[in-house]
């Protein structure tokens, strides 16, 4: 396919375009070694990169539901480029999530054709955000946990995995940042800009005790070296919530889970199913359309 | 051909494709060629690997290789990704960052060093020492943290005024 002309690129069906990435986004693992390493259960592993893979899918999708909702044009292009990094690190992990599986589900099937109870990602990625002080205190909480994670997931003993763990790493420290200097200044700034924010973080926290809690298919994968036991992160992330919190001027309340999260296990919120309807529609609507 | 010349010219035809997003500088230059070798059967193997995860140049940038390759007469072309190790700015060679410069986007320092334990957290601002492409002041201030591509965040000279992007340093 050719780029030289926008209008050929775009009608060019020679490839297995589809409609889904625009103009013919081919398999994002391209020549990355597909080989599982050996001992590794592989429904364990495609179970587990789907877990990082929708995290970050979903994420994604509620990120891209902000853009043209930003308070500020600058804040919509980082909001819209934190998304596409977390969709990039989704399409690397459900692609790797098919190959492990072994069944030929791609990326694509994966995204736009499971139902809400296949998906597995934490309950605080679907989760609707009220304002921007939501927003942001729920960056907050879910980058913070992601890069604990990802720089875990870059000594892993599955180099696919191991790679997209050091990569995520540079993404998602300045998504930390991010959202740590918008949660400063909303906390040390106006009383009201204070009384949202301080909100936010109070709505948010009964969801972080979920990103904590270890699945058998973690700590299996962490016996063999291949995943991060998510309970060894909670040191780290106390630690970071802590100092932006006290730099915010605002209080962490006890958090206490109104009822543990088994987004891990398929058990979704009704927002869940608002996001697949809307991300999903044109995919179920036109099975492998192309344009 | 002798393959070593091959591959010499194999190298410069692939390395010389421009990248998508910043078609002032090299595949190259950017640092994001990371190998190019002439198979015995005349075929030449590429790697390439993305600056981001969700860089959605990668498909393009493949096929731009594939076609300036073919052009030179390279026929059966092979481009792969690698993922490993990460793309880093300081892989930007010196040529690429003074093309920068000179198209008005301040090119990146030398990537941070992690030391030991956890990655750092930066409350206050990262750098305030980025040099104005425009008039050379040393001092600007960053207005955005991304811009036009995840790579690159928004700043301001208070000398001459003008707002400007650089490449951040990963």
């Amino acid at each position: 396919m050719s780029f030289d002309d926008a209008y050929g690129a775009l009608t060019d069906h020679d490839d297995d375009a589809r409609w889904a990435y625009g103009t013919g986004f081919a398999d994002p693992l391209a020549g990355v070694p597909t080989a599982i390493p050996d001992g590794v259960d592989r429904a364990d592993l495609a179970a587990y990169c789907l877990m990082l893979g929708d995290d970050a899918l979903i994420m994604s999708h509620r990120l891209q539901q902000w853009v043209t909702r930003a308070p500020e044009l600058e804040d919509e292009l980082a909001v819209a480029n934190i998304g596409l990094d977390l969709l990039g690190q989704a399409r690397l992990l459900l692609t790797r999530a098919g190959e492990a599986e072994g069944s030929g589900r791609d990326e694509d099937t994966l995204a736009y054709l499971r139902d809400p109870h296949e998906f597995r990602n934490v309950l605080l990625a679907e989760r609707s955000d009220d304002d921007f002080a939501h927003l942001v205190a729920r960056l907050l909480v879910f980058a913070t946990w992601r890069l604990a994670l990802l720089d875990r997931l870059a000594a892993s003993g599955d180099p696919v995995l191991a790679a997209i763990g050091a990569k995520g790493v540079k993404e998602v420290t300045y998504h930390r940042e991010y959202a740590a200097q918008w949660v400063v200044r909303l906390g040390d700034g106006t009383p009201v800009s204070h009384e949202r924010v301080q909100a936010a973080v109070d709505a948010v926290y009964p969801l972080v005790g979920e990103l904590f809690e270890t699945h058998e298919v973690e700590r299996r994968l962490a016996g063999r070296g291949i995943a991060v036991e998510p309970a060894s992160l909670r040191a780290e992330f106390d630690a970071v919530m802590a100092e932006v919190v006290a730099a915010a001027t605002l209080r962490l309340r006890a958090a206490t889970a109104v009822e543990p999260g088994r987004g891990r296990d398929g058990m979704h919120t009704a927002a869940l199913g608002e996001i697949l309807g809307e991300m999903q529609e044109l995919a179920r609507a036109i099975p492998d359309g192309a344009w | 051909m002798v393959n070593g010349v091959a591959a010499e010219q194999a190298a410069r035809v692939a390395g010389a494709v421009v990248d998508p997003e910043l078609p002032l500088v090299t595949l190259a230059e950017l640092g994001i060629l990371r190998d190019v070798r002439v198979r015995a059967d005349g075929g030449v193997d590429v790697a390439i690997t993305p600056t981001y995860s969700g860089c959605p140049a990668m498909v393009a940038i493949r096929d731009d290789v594939v076609a300036a390759l073919g052009r030179a007469g390279f026929g059966l072309v092979d481009v792969r990704t690698v993922l490993s190790p990460a793309w880093t700015t300081d892989w930007i060679t010196p040529a690429g960052k003074a093309k920068l410069a000179a198209a008005g986007i301040a090119p990146p320092g030398t990537a941070p060093k992690r030391g030991a334990g956890p990655v750092p957290l930066v409350l206050g601002r990262r750098r305030d020492d980025v040099a104005c492409p425009r008039c050379g002041h040393a001092g600007t201030e960053q207005i955005a943290a991304f811009s036009a591509t995840a790579c690159r965040e928004l700043r301001r000279c208070p000398a001459c005024r003008e707002p400007f992007e650089h490449v951040k340093e990963i």
